[in-house]
């Protein structure tokens, strides 16, 4: 009885750690670009230093990504992004909870490339929303390679464009997110 | 006995694990880094004086200032906005710490330069410093013919040299305020009796009103060596404007010189006279090196 009980939990225990395969970053990739169409400039970014952690189980993903780490091609431009309107002092990072909605159709042991759909909360300047974006998931070697492409709303996370630059900064930006996970080890 | 109890604690915390929903801090806390506190001021100049803020590596900051004549010349002069003296410049910023400056200004034919650099930047987190300190040494070079070109003149004596500390504070969003000791000196002077050094304290701040715009003002007393007459310290209050990629200084001051030697040891307006002027600085920022973003 007490050794049934012993096997019992004892694999209980081994297969919740087997289940618990999770993927990470540190080094994931965000472009941003509010560029509008009558700009003469490009409203562009680049952050290289994307964290984010996949569960493999249940395709819980999340995402966290610090705003100052944003580089622009001109130095004002960040001096702007950073002090006018993402106010990075105050809100110095932008989150992502979510999952892989449709996480039972990826198989995480086998090689392939799977389309994929996260959904989640997307946190930026303080403000949250609920946001849906299509994706893909590349497995190979026992690494993820995930890209996925979606636009913001400006207003939706309360960054205001003032009317002398509202031919030059889209009401909607363009992010996309590139990541090669790893195995996270725990 | 021990064993099951033992397991079972095991068991709960592996199904802890797989339950808990913060999955980034699976990867540990972040250590807390050093960071830089940036755009205490909007330019690397106050109104007139240099600011404890630097250009952004890679950039080259464009200038053009004008002063117009004292207000209290009334409708005649349009007060004082028929009148207009000018300082173009160019500044480059170099590294985060460094960088150097070339203006002319009209007032004199005068063409100045200088160099600031920062040892300490005011910082957050582990080992930061709670302000900035920085120098700024410059040159002058009048311009204007010999006043007396008989008798023998010598390069130097077209020469001033100005060294000056800033040492400034970022006390909040809104808030700044630095204080500038400095010493100008003269090769030449205009008359005997007066100094070739001045020593001056100069204070100069600013009050963010909105996201884009700012109340700054600099004031600048000087200590040693100021002419027995005519000549007064130079207090100027501005408004900054930012719009895209300019920054509009407006402001009115007594002071028409637009560098250290002009405004510091020449200023002959009187705040309680009504002989201020209008004045406004444009700065434009190009960038020159870009970083990649591929």
């Amino acid at each position: 009885m007490k050794k049934s009980l012993f096997i019992f939990l004892l694999g209980t225990c081994l297969l919740n750690v087997a289940n618990a395969q999770k993927f990470f970053t540190k080094t994931g990739r965000i472009d941003f670009n509010a560029t509008a169409p009558s700009s003469p400039e490009n409203i562009q970014a680049v952050n290289r230093t994307v964290t984010c952690v996949l569960d493999a189980a249940n395709g819980n993903m999340q995402f966290a990504v610090l705003i100052k780490g944003f580089t622009f091609e001109r130095a004002l431009m960040q001096e702007h992004f950073n002090e006018n309107y993402m106010e990075s002092d105050k809100f110095p990072k932008a989150e992502f909870k979510g999952a892989v909605a449709n996480n039972a159709a990826v198989n995480y042991s086998k090689d392939g490339t799977y389309a994929v759909t996260v959904k989640g909360k997307l946190t930026i300047h303080g403000q949250t929303k609920d946001v849906e974006a299509p994706g893909k998931l590349v497995v190979q070697g026992g690494k993820i390679n995930t890209t996925a492409s979606f636009a913001v709303l400006l207003a939706d996370y309360g960054v205001s464009i003032p009317g002398v630059v509202a031919d030059k900064i889209n009401k909607t930006a363009k992010i996309e997110v590139a990541c090669n996970l790893e195995p996270l080890k725990s | 006995m021990k064993q099951p109890k033992l397991l079972a604690l095991f068991f709960l915390i592996s199904i802890s694990v797989q339950a808990q929903d913060d999955l980034l801090s699976l990867l540990g806390e972040e250590k807390p880094k050093k960071e830089r506190v940036k755009y205490a001021f909007k330019s690397p100049r106050v109104i007139n004086a240099h600011s404890m803020e630097f250009l952004n590596p890679g950039t080259m900051d464009f200038r053009i200032l004008h002063r117009f004549g004292t207000l209290d010349q009334g409708y005649k002069n349009f007060f004082g906005l028929d009148q207009a003296s000018m300082r173009m410049s160019f500044d480059f910023g170099l590294l985060h710490n460094l960088m150097v400056g070339v203006g002319r200004s009209t007032f004199k034919k005068e063409v100045d330069a200088f160099i600031k650099y920062a040892p300490i930047r005011q910082s957050k987190g582990p080992w930061s410093s709670p302000v900035t300190l920085a120098f700024v040494s410059g040159i002058t070079v009048d311009g204007l013919p010999w006043s007396d070109p008989t008798r023998e003149n010598y390069f130097s004596s077209r020469l001033a040299f100005y060294h000056q500390a800033i040492l400034g504070r970022k006390f909040s969003e809104g808030f700044t305020l630095q204080f500038m000791p400095t010493v100008v000196h003269k090769n030449l002077v205009q008359a005997a009796s007066d100094p070739n050094d001045i020593i001056a304290l100069g204070v100069g701040g600013r009050l963010k009103l909105s996201k884009r715009m700012a109340l700054t003002w600099d004031y600048t007393h000087v200590l040693v060596g100021m002419p027995e007459t005519g000549f007064y310290n130079p207090l100027s209050i501005g408004l900054d404007i930012e719009t895209g990629g300019h920054v509009f200084q407006l402001h009115v001051t007594n002071a028409t010189g637009m560098n250290e030697r002009a405004f510091i040891t020449e200023t002959t307006g009187q705040w309680g006279k009504g002989q201020v002027r209008f004045g406004f600085n444009l700065s434009r920022t190009f960038q020159l090196k870009k970083p990649k973003l591929d």
